[in-house]
């Protein structure tokens, strides 16, 4: 009875503007990106002579796209070189912190010591402070050091910054875990390391993964501390650092800036669209307590 | 004494020999109790924890302490070379004409942003939930939430772009506005609204995603016979809304609307890409990278940065009480 006044026609004309407001966001939120998509494929004098949506009468046909801004931008403009400054800078600093903020989560969730409660509460507040605030401090120790400029500095620093956040959001998950996995472990004579790389590590898998993965996209879509601590210099500049130049210098160049975007979006999206799942959980463990 | 010694012989034999002599028991009494104290500590607890407190303790904590101490001193880059100032930075901080333009439109940012991500989040979240393809659309709202900052920049510059009336334009916003037979506008130079409010558009753009995601967790935790009931006793679907999901989903949406001030108050990436804080459009974090990086006046940006931890230091605090009473509820 409820289906067939589901179809009626009244109910569908009543649904109409529920369409027509979706899809107007929807519109909104993909215009843009479509645009710098179909662009980035396009050659620069079209770019600069005609609007990317005078394609969509003949979208097919082809000729009208190639793959030119992409060499220009990868090998012309150095950012292959960047992308892969990406990559070693967000794998190994994602790694790294999300192997601590595990072994901190455990100590937080499950061990007893003095301090335990207001460290932590140290912990929450911090997740949200201005990274503003360490710079100045921090830049002359790291040229004292010579850790500016340098991969592994900014490896200590993105871990360091991300540390509040993934430790709260392992902390969460781990808190969760049944007692009774611990005092079985305990009557097993296992001690708390032991206790913590067979049983604890293995079950938080699944939590380990979307922490890994939002941590990731951070880094790797961080434009402050890769400024800070890379200072700009092109041999270790991450993408997001390059583009930034190149909107700087080459401003109205827009085969290469939508090419540089998109080469930027890329792993993100393919990111977002295979691991959606974790991605998702990620978000919401740390925003409402599930 | 030796027999006993014999008995227990090594270390133990040596150290009970030192603690019956008269100096060592002088010495006991001061060790005693700093052992005892050492050995009341939790080591095995402390090593989990250790590596993250020195790191958070080392790149937060120390910096964030110095910072303010450094507010108070001149120009320099080292940090103790500068000259005692006392409160010179923080009179530039509040009276200077650029940074009361920043304190402007941090203003404004906090207020149009956040209204309109929580509220498109909370609207997208109630009407995706009655169409069959909300999958989709969800994942195209959330797409720019997962990209850079700095891409979605690019991708609005471009649909900003600007070119003079008599030929084509490019970017798609004033080939809409030529079509209905305007004039083309330069959006991210008309100051000071028109380019303020182009830049807080991208940040919605990006940030919408984010709150739906999470207000539609919420609102799918609501029972459906909750809302049923509602409608059979008569209440129209605006009724339902403001009188049933509206209440139930103020917790989530009151989380939300935090994290998005926060997110808005250290705005940066934007402004820095877009317009780098020209034509009236500078905000508090662009306004300290250009004293620390351009002009190298370490004192006037220590003070800026700490202008952008007091705004923020009411949402820590809300932050930790909220995780207390969480864990107070466990």
């Amino acid at each position: 009875m409820m289906k067939r006044d589901a179809l009626s026609p009244s109910r569908i004309a009543a649904k109409v503007p529920l369409h027509l407001a979706i899809l107007l966001f929807a519109a909104i939120w993909i215009i843009p990106t479509l645009g710098l998509l179909i662009t980035s494929f396009r050659d620069p004098a079209s770019i600069a002579g005609t609007g990317w949506w005078t394609v969509f009468p003949k979208l097919f046909s082809g000729g009208q796209y190639s793959l030119e801004n992409y060499i220009g931008v990868l090998q012309g403009e150095g950012l292959a070189r960047s992308f892969l400054n990406s990559l070693i800078i967000s794998v190994p600093a994602t790694a790294i912190s999300t192997f601590i903020a595990s072994f901190a989560a455990f100590g937080f969730a499950w061990m007893r010591f003095t301090g335990r409660r207001t460290l932590f509460m140290l912990l929450v507040g911090l997740m949200v402070i201005p990274l503003q605030m360490t710079f100045i401090p921090i830049l002359p120790i790291y040229s004292k050091l010579q850790l500016a400029g340098t991969f592994p500095g900014i490896w200590l620093a993105h871990t360091a910054y991300g540390l509040p956040l993934t430790t709260y959001l392992v902390h969460n998950f781990m808190a969760g875990i049944p007692k009774d996995l611990f005092d079985s472990a305990a009557i097993d004579g296992a001690s708390p390391f032991k206790t913590f790389a067979r049983i604890v590590m293995p079950i938080s898998v699944p939590a380990l993964a979307s922490v890994f993965i939002f941590q990731f996209l951070w880094i790797w879509n961080d434009l402050l501390v890769g400024l800070i601590y890379l200072g700009g210099k092109p041999d270790v500049a991450p993408l997001t650092v390059s583009i930034a130049n190149l909107v700087t210098n080459r401003g109205q160049d827009w085969e290469l800036l939508t090419a540089a975007a998109f080469v930027s979006m890329a792993l993100p999206l393919i990111v977002f669209f295979s691991l959606q799942r974790y991605f998702v959980r990620g978000i919401l463990a740390g925003s409402v307590k599930g | 004494m030796g027999a006993d010694g014999a008995k227990t012989g090594g270390l133990r034999g040596v150290a009970r020999r030192v603690t019956s002599s008269v100096v060592g028991r002088a010495i006991w009494r001061v060790v005693g109790p700093i052992g005892r104290w050492l050995r009341s500590i939790r080591w095995t607890s402390w090593a989990f924890v250790a590596p993250a407190l020195l790191l958070i303790g080392f790149f937060l904590v120390y910096p964030t302490l110095m910072t303010i101490f450094r507010s108070f001193f001149g120009r320099s880059t080292s940090l103790f070379g500068a000259p005692f100032v006392g409160l010179e930075n923080w009179k530039y901080v509040f009276t200077n004409d650029v940074m009361l333009t920043a304190l402007r439109n941090n203003a404004l940012w906090a207020v149009l942003f956040t209204t309109c991500t929580v509220g498109f989040g909370l609207i997208l979240a109630v009407l995706l939930d009655r169409v069959k393809y909300e999958r989709i659309v969800k994942s195209i709202i959330f797409i720019p939430a997962a990209i850079s900052m700095v891409g979605a920049s690019v991708v609005w510059k471009f649909v900003y772009a600007w070119k003079p009336a008599y030929i084509d334009q490019i970017g798609v916003l004033n080939a809409v506005v030529v079509a209905f037979g305007g004039e083309p506008v330069g959006w991210l130079i008309q100051r000071p609204w028109v380019n303020n409010i182009c830049l807080i558009i991208v940040g919605i753009w990006i940030w919408t995603g984010f709150c739906m995601v999470i207000l539609s967790a919420a609102y799918k935790n609501i029972p459906k016979a909750l809302l049923e009931a509602a409608r059979i006793d008569g209440a129209n679907e605006w009724r339902v809304f403001r009188r049933i999901i509206l209440p139930l989903l103020a917790p989530t949406a009151s989380v939300v609307a935090t994290t998005m001030v926060v997110q808005v108050l250290k705005i940066f990436d934007i402004i820095f890409v877009m317009t780098n804080g020209n034509y009236s459009t500078e905000v508090i974090a662009n306004r300290m990278y250009k004293e620390m990086f351009n002009f190298f006046n370490y004192g006037r940006a220590s003070a800026i940065a700490v202008v952008l931890l007091i705004l923020i230091v009411p949402f820590m605090i809300i932050n930790i009480r909220r995780f207390a009473a969480q864990e107070g509820g466990r």
